[in-house]
């Protein structure tokens, strides 16, 4: 399978009290990073063979100066080989999408926007840290359409403190009416070490119950099923199988990826291995010669079978039966979970159903 | 010899025995302020844990008394708790005298009693200690009046103490020297040395604790083990101060260590006589008397491929813990292990973490029962310590089970709520003793069974911690007893089976099926559990499925994360035991056993 290539943009206007992604709430060091991704373009060079992907991520790739995406972008066309069909994402604030913006987005031959609109509703963007409101993500949403990008992707976060379900059940709703390709629902994760995770430890704010989370869950893969999306993993939906996104896709079927930046993280197939998190460090490593990479593990057969169950049974994919049970017949353990509808058995993958999806962190250690 | 003084403390359970013991190291200047700590003798993790002593110590402490003459005092350290009577025996095997402590505040208890008996069996001098009068509610005279009522002992001889406050430790100390009598034997006779305890240390191999009454022995010697004639040269030889301190040699009348190269574990037996083997003396010393397990548990390595590695922990183990008997076992859903007899709960618990901390063990432990008897029809009688064994009900002519003669004490206000717990656990034949004004002792022939459900934290908990306890074993009475199985999901668990009282058969199988519940965590799929007796389903309980457990977000590419996280819970259901596809885990066997609600 071809491999994927991240960028990581490690900035932001503002850090969102949510996010515990590596990120800075300033420009000044942009300078340092765009020297360090180039040289770190250079020192992959040829070791990854054809992309047929590449995703900016962050952080806020959309914060960059029109020049400095220009020039990143053409850094890494002259440096590495991309396939004619690439998918080439970026993840767009709606605050930042000015028609000029779009305009050069297009330009740039990004194919594939996907927008941080997190919520329609103003207390909850507001709660978030968001800097936009509800009317402009719709604007942003309405423009790239008019700008005729064609692969649309949308982000909502859920589980928001007094967010009932009717609530929901509106934003899905309304985000269906924007007829996006895809989209993704995550339950508010109060993460260690982000301002909601120490409101978390005080007691000031808590994250939905089991029960809760489960009927938001269903009730987004009711709406959005109804309306013609395929939920084809745990947060992701998409309006055909075209529209799943190819890059994440590689994360989850093990396919190899390339994470250039700050924190990124890179596969081969055999090795994973992780860049340093500080923006100086990064600089400083790849100045003095050296890959910026702060750690490094190459998998241990049981560990790669762990990693295939983990990722595999998040996904409408599921996992090869082979991978599951070595004979199916003589596995009680996988007709307990298929009496109980939480597995399907299909053409020799066992495909997790909705309420598989939502115990999907239990398989692994399940089956080992 | 004159200069040699051998002696225990003994006391009921927190009266401050290791307290006291670490006040005479300090003031004999064995160690300095900055390498004390709290309960130096208790070696132990889990003793320094727990605030209790399991095993017995001994260290040697150099003493200048007030005439200026130096003394060199073995203080041997004893456990307080029941379960552990056993090893304050064989520590008194070894002494001249003991310091018999008695807390101020609270007076005689089950234990003081006990262990002053068996101090007076082995013809010892003992010096009554009353220790802590530095509390507020100290009453010295009403402990004293106890000393004299109780124990027959003259209170005017008794030191008075605070461990804590370091008070009245140089009185403890002259009183040693002057009132125990140096040990006597002949250093020109064979020699006779008494093993008192011992344990594996991986590089030196068997480490022998003695006490010679008579010879010597030193370094380069051979010696003779008198049980099974084997035969090792001697390589060390020495006393305990704080850590071994090596020696040239032992003689008779002293505490001390021997380290010969003994490989084969199970010839060192506690209670064993050394001798040398050109110079034997001519009989062994008379030992110990032989303790006699009383609860019964099997205990199952979690992997069933760590069965040899039990093997031989258990064997090395029991070089340290005597009490400890064990034989193979096997059982259909935990695979092959180990029937071990235990002299109480605490005993079994000790046994497992010790097993787990020491020698690395994850292991399953079964509920503890006691020993049953039953007459067949067809005449035979057989006994029973495992529920897997218990015969067919239709073949039961009579069924019989240990009975015991429980003493209990406590300040009068508890009696009615003891009279309530002892009625509830079958107890009869009450009989009251009122020692001293407002103390009470209540005596009750119960079952055994009774006490290893639980017994002695429901008596702590009705009398708030006043109460002590003591029993003995009395005979074997007949009983109505049914076995009660625990099924899983239709499965039934035999390592869950216990023999219980009929009429107790019912709030038994609910109180099982509701720990089981608190303990087995939640899975992907619904868990019943039911309590049966034959195949009548007597209580259930059912542990609801997870309906929810998913991160909504696998973090971009960093995949390791997650896997590692993924590691970790494959670890900790590594330390559970699958029983079909249901995981239990470790405390759910004993848990069955408990009465106390969780948490609290």
């Amino acid at each position: 399978m071809a491999p994927g290539l991240y960028v990581h943009v490690p900035f932001c206007r503002s850090k969102c009290p949510y996010c515990g992604f590596y990120s800075l709430p300033s420009a000044a060091p942009i300078p340092v990073w765009l020297e360090g991704i180039k040289k770190e373009i250079l020192l992959y060079k040829g070791r990854f063979g054809r992309f047929d992907t590449l995703y900016l991520g962050g952080g806020t790739p959309t914060f960059l100066e029109d020049a400095t995406l220009s020039g990143l972008i053409e850094h890494i066309s002259t440096h590495f080989d991309f396939t004619a069909d690439t998918e080439f994402t970026i993840e767009a604030n709606p605050c930042d999408l000015s028609r000029e913006k779009i305009r050069l987005l297009k330009d740039l031959g990004i194919n594939r926007v996907n927008v941080g609109i997190q919520s329609f509703d103003d207390r909850s963007l507001a709660f978030l840290g968001r800097r936009h409101t509800a009317a402009e993500a719709e604007d942003a949403l309405r423009r790239l359409r008019r700008a005729g990008f064609d692969n649309v992707g949308a982000d909502l976060i859920y589980g928001l403190p007094g967010q009932t379900l009717e609530g929901w059940k509106g934003e899905l709703n309304q985000t269906v009416s924007f007829c996006p390709e895809h989209i993704s629902c995550y339950e508010l994760t109060l993460e260690k070490g982000t301002v909601f995770g120490r409101l978390q430890e005080k007691g000031e704010i808590r994250g939905l119950g089991e029960e809760e989370g489960r009927n938001f869950f269903l009730t987004a893969s009711q709406i959005l099923s109804a309306a013609g999306y395929i939920h084809y993993e745990v947060s992701n939906y998409a309006r055909t199988e075209a529209f799943f996104s190819r890059h994440n896709a590689k994360y989850w079927d093990r396919s190899p990826y390339l994470g250039l930046g700050p924190s990124a993280h890179s596969f081969d197939g055999k090795d994973r291995w992780w860049n340093v998190r500080s923006i100086r460090g990064y600089g400083a490593m790849l100045s003095s010669g050296q890959a910026p990479v702060e750690g490094r593990e190459t998998l241990t057969e049981e560990q790669a079978r762990l990693e295939v169950l983990a990722l595999g049974f998040r996904t409408r994919r599921g996992v090869a039966l082979k991978a599951v049970a070595s004979g199916y017949q003589s596995c009680p353990a996988l007709s307990r979970l298929e009496a109980d509808g939480l597995v399907t058995i299909l053409d020799g993958r066992v495909i997790p159903t909705e309420e598989g999806l939502l115990l999907a962190d239990h398989f692994p250690v399940y089956f080992s | 010899m004159d200069h040699i003084r051998n002696f225990s403390i003994i006391a009921h359970i927190d009266h401050g025995k290791s307290t006291l013991a670490d006040r005479l190291i300090q003031a004999t200047g064995l160690v300095d302020e900055r390498g004390f700590r709290d309960q130096i003798l208790d070696n132990m993790d889990i003793e320094r844990e727990r605030g209790i002593t399991i095993k017995s110590q001994a260290i040697t402490l150099p003493y200048v008394d007030k005439q200026g003459r130096s003394f060199e005092l073995n203080l041997i350290d004893t456990p307080g708790h029941v379960d552990f009577s056993y090893e304050v025996s064989r520590a008194l095997a070894s002494c001249e005298g003991v310091l018999l402590l008695v807390d101020a505040a609270q007076g005689v208890e089950a234990q003081t009693v006990a262990n002053a008996y068996a101090a007076m069996e082995h013809d010892l001098e003992i010096i009554p200690v009353i220790n802590k009068i530095d509390l507020p509610s100290a009453d010295i005279e009403r402990v004293k009046e106890e000393i004299e009522i109780e124990l027959g002992l003259d209170s005017d001889q008794a030191i008075l103490c605070s461990a804590k406050e370091g008070t009245g430790i140089k009185d403890v100390l002259e009183a040693v020297v002057t009132l125990i009598p140096p040990p006597s034997g002949p250093v020109e006779k064979p020699l006779q040395a008494l093993i008192f305890d011992a344990h594996y240390d991986p590089f030196r191999g068997t480490i022998v604790s003695c006490r010679l009454f008579s010879g010597s022995v030193r370094a380069g010697d051979r010696i003779r083990l008198m049980h099974n004639q084997a035969t090792y040269k001697v390589e060390e030889v020495g006393l305990f101060r704080l850590d071994r301190e090596p020696k040239k040699a032992l003689s008779a009348g002293e505490v001390g260590y021997i380290i010969s190269g003994i490989k084969t574990v199970s010839d060192v037996r506690i209670g064993d006589t050394i001798t040398l083997e050109s110079d034997p003396a001519p009989a062994p010393l008379p030992g110990f008397k032989e303790v006699k397990p009383v609860v019964f548990a099997s205990i199952y390595p979690i992997a069933s491929d760590d069965y040899r590695a039990l093997a031989d922990a258990l064997e090395k183990y029991k070089l340290n813990d005597a009490a400890l008997v064990f034989q193979k076992d096997s059982s259909a859903a935990l695979g092959l292990g180990f029937r071990c007899g235990f002299l109480g709960l605490l005993h079994l618990e000790i046994v497992q973490e010790r097993l787990e901390r020491e020698y690395d063990q994850s292991l399953i432990m079964t509920s503890p029962t006691v020993q049953y008897q039953f007459l067949l029809s067809n005449g035979e009688e057989i006994t029973v310590d495992n529920p897997v064994y218990y015969p067919d009900p239709a073949t039961i002519v009579k069924a019989m089970e240990p009975f015991i003669r429980a003493s209990i004490m406590i300040p009068e206000r508890y009696m009615g709520a003891v009279m309530d717990l002892c009625l509830e656990r079958r107890g009869v034949n009450a009989q009251f003793n009122y020692p001293t004004p407002g103390r009470i002792e209540i005596r009750f022939d119960m079952p055994l069974a009774e006490v290893i459900y639980d017994f002695y934290d429901s008596l702590k908990t009705v009398t708030q911690g006043y109460g002590s306890f003591d029993y003995e074993l009395l005979d074997y009475r007949e009983s109505d007893l049914v076995k009660l199985d625990i099924l899983l999901n239709g499965e039934k668990v035999d390592a869950l089976s216990q023999i219980v009282f009929r009429d107790s058969a019912r709030p038994r199988a609910l109180n099982a099926c509701e720990k089981l519940k608190d303990e087995i965590p939640r899975h992907m799929f619904k868990i019943a559990i039911q309590g049966a007796i034959g195949g009548t389903i007597i209580a259930r309980s059912t542990i609801s499925p997870f309906r929810k457990d998913v991160t909504a977000k696998c973090y971009g590419g960093d995949i390791t994360r997650k896997r590692k996280l993924l590691e970790k819970q494959k670890k900790g259901k590594k330390r559970m035991k699958m029983v079909g596809s249901v995981a239990i885990p470790q405390s759910a066997f004993v848990a069955v056993l408990k009465t106390e609600k969780k948490g609290s």
